[in-house]
């Protein structure tokens, strides 16, 4: 049912760092390659050798600039399902293939229900769901269902294809429903940020945001090269000679 | 939005279609149908055509159209489930009312209150049609107060229109309901002017800095994570029609309001046969300028994922 539940055991999600991402992309194409052949395979790339090409990804990274009194910034802005506590996707949903896991808040689509009327993606404000023209149905970051239960992959495994691939670990993953998982207390200690928090749609994920510019960086620009002093012995004799 | 074809032929014709069942469903349970087989059963069929064609469109945006029947189950939930479960159901008091006019042909008893049921059921599914826009928050066009009103605003005026049109075919015209249809148009103009007034003063419902968390500030897109247009830009970042928004916006006008409003207007005053051709001509005017009117509804409406592509 497309009925939202009032609360869920756990509220699996992630943590994304944007001091910390230096968009490398790695994420993204982890994720396009675990969730390829997994629970919502395939993601379809149409056209992927010419012009026009298109296809479905559960992650991108976006590169913005923050300008703000204290100078200008590039930061690295990676974009994926939220996981929302109040996801209108899921409630809008006919079919009922749209639902919130109440075991860990994950939320996931049915692929065998999905009659692909595109509504779940009009109402999520992130831009987190993706339409696979091919198959004709609706598809989204499933926080790789299959990889963090999985018993076949070792223990430090059992995270998101996103968050093992992240060079600069910054991504992390943990139940933000437990206040005093690692997750959250990350999120505590760096002021984590919910995203468009007036909708109201209670994303589970966090957003750590940069760190205030470091006071240990150079205040002053470095003295412009000069030419070479001219040099006696030697190397003055060569200077003299190949400058003539 | 996309202005996908499909879901604007669907919009529009079912709301004239529906808008058309309810009133003659209204005016039986009021018992003010003309007497006669024919006017009626006409109209009926118009409205029938109208909601079959536009539901059969609906269908046609569907990634998966064989598993359509599955929309029926989430109506706990869902305004698109409700409205198909409303639009399902408003067929059995309106074949009712259908069938019960070819035998008695009189808007009294059973009849009259299966035109009533029918009414209601017309009513509720344009409601629900309304409210899978009205609904969205991150579209500010749509999650307005202008939204509902609006919808059925437009379904009970082209409703009367082609009701209008139909009972005048059929020896049937009266200049109250030419009159009525043409104010009915004036009121709808009057709301879609106030409705865009409205639109044009709007902001999303977000910020570019809420969207990405970075407090303070602007922040500005410098690299898409994607070269070419993906089905975010393409469904959530359509342009086309802004463009020449202006143009659109005063050929809607013209079409589906100032030019019915005066045909209508002055049909009671024309001899028969031109009042009939006035009364059509402002049906099939309206339904043509609605159609623009519901294409800028789509392309119009600005969602908020395109914060982060800084395409807004």
């Amino acid at each position: 049912m497309t009925c939202i539940p009032a609360a869920t055991e756990r509220s699996l999600g992630l943590v994304i760092d944007l001091d910390t991402c230096v968009g490398c992309q790695a994420c993204v194409t982890s994720c396009k390659e675990w969730n390829t052949g997994g629970h919502m395979a395939p993601l379809t790339d149409m056209k992927p050798y010419g012009g026009g090409v298109d296809g479905v990804w559960f992650n991108r990274v976006h590169t913005l600039e923050h300008i703000t009194d204290a100078g200008g910034r590039t930061v690295h802005f990676p974009r994926s399902c939220l996981h929302c506590a109040q996801p209108a996707c899921v409630s809008v949903c006919p079919t009922g293939a749209s639902y919130k896991r109440t075991s860990d808040g994950i939320v996931l689509v049915d692929e065998d229900k999905c009659i692909g009327c595109k509504l779940c993606s009009w109402a999520c404000p992130y831009g987190a769901r993706e339409f696979d023209v091919d198959v004709g149905v609706m598809k989204k970051c499933t926080l790789c269902v299959d990889r963090i239960y999985n018993e076949h992959l070792s223990v430090e495994d059992r995270v998101p294809a996103c968050v093992a691939a992240c060079p600069t670990g910054a991504r992390h993953f943990g139940d933000l429903g437990d206040p005093n998982s690692a997750a959250s207390i990350l999120v505590e200690e760096r002021g984590g940020v919910a995203l468009m928090p007036e909708l109201g749609y209670e994303p589970t994920n966090r957003y750590l945001p940069p760190r205030a510019r470091s006071e240990r960086a150079p205040k002053v620009a470095a003295a412009a090269l000069e030419d070479a002093a001219p040099q006696g012995g030697f190397l003055g004799w060569v200077d003299r000679l190949l400058a003539r | 939005m996309h202005p996908a074809y499909s879901v604007i032929f669907f919009t529009t014709s079912t709301g004239a279609g529906y808008g058309l069942l309810a009133l003659l469903g209204l005016m039986s349970l009021l018992g003010v149908l003309p007497a006669g087989l024919w006017p009626v059963l006409a109209g009926l069929g118009l409205a029938f055509a109208l909601i079959a064609g536009g539901l059969l469109s609906s269908t046609g945006h569907l990634g998966r159209p064989e598993r359509a029947w599955r929309a029926f189950s989430q109506w706990r939930s869902s305004w698109l489930s409700r409205e198909g479960v409303c639009a399902v159901l408003t067929f059995v008091p309106g074949t009712l009312f259908g069938l019960g006019w070819i035998v008695t042909q009189r808007p009294e008893g059973w009849v009259a209150v299966a035109g009533g049921g029918a009414a209601l059921g017309a009513v509720a599914t344009v409601y629900c049609t309304a409210m899978i826009y009205a609904s969205l928050k991150p579209v500010a066009q749509w999650h307005s107060r202008f939204t509902l009103p609006g919808y059925l605003i437009f379904a009970a005026m082209s409703g009367l229109v082609l009701l209008n049109a139909v009972f005048a075919v059929f020896g049937q015209a009266a200049s109250i309901l030419s009159i009525a249809a043409a104010v009915l148009t004036l009121a709808g103009w009057a709301w879609k002017r106030a409705t865009w007034q409205h639109d044009d003063a709007l902001n999303l419902p977000a910020t570019a800095n809420s969207a990405t968390g970075l407090a303070g500030g602007r922040v500005q897109s410098i690299e898409w994570p994607h070269s070419e247009e993906n089905y975010l830009l393409k469904e959530m970042g359509f342009r086309v029609a802004r463009k020449h928004r202006d143009r659109l916006r005063l050929i809607a006008q013209a079409l589906a309001f100032a030019v019915p409003a005066a045909l209508l207007a002055i049909a009671p005053l024309l001899p028969v046969p031109a009042a009939v051709a006035a009364g059509i001509v402002a049906a099939l005017c309206q339904i043509a300028g609605l159609l623009v009117e519901r294409w800028l509804f789509f392309a119009d409406a600005k969602h908020t994922v395109m914060l982060y592509y800084g395409r807004t």
